[in-house]
């Protein structure tokens, strides 16, 4: 039983650590974008305002596919153990 | 200038009515969290709930303080147009136009002239977004990191956008499903529901990992002070020094920064899928034959 518990909780913050390498691609994403942005604003300073606003949109909208990562990482490290936990405990009962 | 005396209590009823709602919300927080809990990483407290045929109802913390913080505002605004006039007497007046100038601008930049009659539901949303983000500033909950709040706000945007496609009849509204090739139906079906989804964790994955972070940092740097400022004669030593005034520079970032941001970007959203699902075009010609046929009968 112990033994059980202590496989979903490592497999769980596994879960979650392996999760989050979907971080890798808003930050290069990101990255990129802001470069062009510096680019564009060196190139034509006096667009600098809708420059930035229109790279602020994207960098949100690019973040989009990390922050998936981010919510089912929270909900594998918050919510996860204790509903699978619940469910083994629940089964062993009726066994 | 000269202001009458019932006015200027008018002023002071409006400015206690923005702050007491703030303070109830305080107030309940300390008399609700257990104490010995120290820092702790929690969803909304549930504070009672009310039965229901088929699920329970409950009200939670998210709840009483997005309720909290619309109060707030609605005395902001009271306050702000409060003794308003043609001919500019108070200083307030300015700062309420130029909030008015400004979302009116926005929206007629990203959403066009057929459109204006958003621009109070816009600055509705953005004022809510923001001071819901801001809240956990003086210690609140904020309703935007749960996503019970953010995905209704997410579900009513998505019923404008049905809305706007239904603009020109429920057939043509089918047949934009189809809209390169009949083949691609059931993706264009499911990219519908995929807007609400990405618009409302957008939001609330932003406000929750500024609070997971500040929590982090916050046992972490108590640890810390702990190990290395821990020989301290006394008292002195279980005070964690470290913890004063660092956190605060990371939540200049993580709570006011991002909360702005993502109110902002909320807006943003929201007018774009709005202003796009509708079908400019063909509404005007429906319309141009509708009033032909009219003139010829």
């Amino acid at each position: 039983m112990e033994l059980a518990i202590g496989l979903i909780l490592g497999a769980c913050a596994l879960g979650a650590g392996l999760a989050m390498i979907a971080g890798i691609g808003p930050g290069i994403g990101e990255g990129n974008a802001v470069a062009k942005a510096c680019e564009a604003i060196g190139r034509q300073p006096e667009s600098k305002g809708s420059v930035t606003t229109t790279m602020l949109m994207g960098c949100a909208i690019a973040e989009t596919t990390g922050l998936y990562a981010l919510v089912i990482a929270i909900i594998l490290i918050f919510v996860a153990p204790n509903l699978l936990v619940d469910i083994l405990v629940n089964t062993m009962k009726s066994l | 200038m000269k202001t009458r005396r019932s006015f200027r209590l008018w002023d002071i009823f409006y400015i206690i009515m923005m702050i007491v709602p703030l303070a109830i919300g305080m107030v309940l927080q300390i008399l609700t969290k257990p104490m010995a809990e120290g820092i702790t990483l929690t969803g909304a407290r549930i504070f009672f709930t009310i039965p229901m045929p088929l699920q329970d109802f409950y009200v939670t913390e998210s709840q009483i303080n997005s309720l909290l913080v619309t109060v707030t505002i609605f005395f902001f605004c009271l306050y702000m147009t409060h003794g308003i006039h043609e001919r500019v007497k108070l200083k307030r007046q300015h700062f309420a136009e130029l909030i008015v100038e400004k979302v009116d601008g926005l929206v007629n930049e990203n959403m066009g002239e057929y459109f204006m009659g958003y621009s109070p539901f816009i600055i509705a949303m953005l004022a809510l977004s923001a001071v819901s983000s801001l809240s956990s500033l003086i210690g609140l909950f904020p309703p935007t990191s749960d996503i019970n709040v953010v995905g209704g706000w997410a579900i009513l945007v998505f019923i404008l956008i049905t809305y706007y496609k239904m603009k020109c009849g429920p057939l043509y509204y089918l047949k934009s499903f189809t809209e390169p090739i009949a083949l691609l139906a059931p993706i264009n079906f499911l990219s519908e529901f995929a807007t609400p989804i990405s618009m409302s964790f957008r939001h609330y994955g932003n406000i929750l990992s500024g609070t997971v972070i500040s929590t982090l940092i916050a046992v972490g740097l108590s640890g810390l002070s702990h190990l290395v400022l821990g020989w301290l004669p006394g008292f002195l030593g279980e005070i964690s020094w470290l913890r004063v005034g660092i956190p605060a520079v990371l939540s200049i970032y993580f709570d006011v920064f991002s909360g702005c941001l993502q109110a902002f970007i909320f807006a943003m959203l929201t007018m774009m899928n709005v202003a796009g699902a509708f079908p400019m075009d063909e509404y005007e010609k429906r319309k141009q034959r509708k009033q032909i046929k009219k003139q010829t009968t």
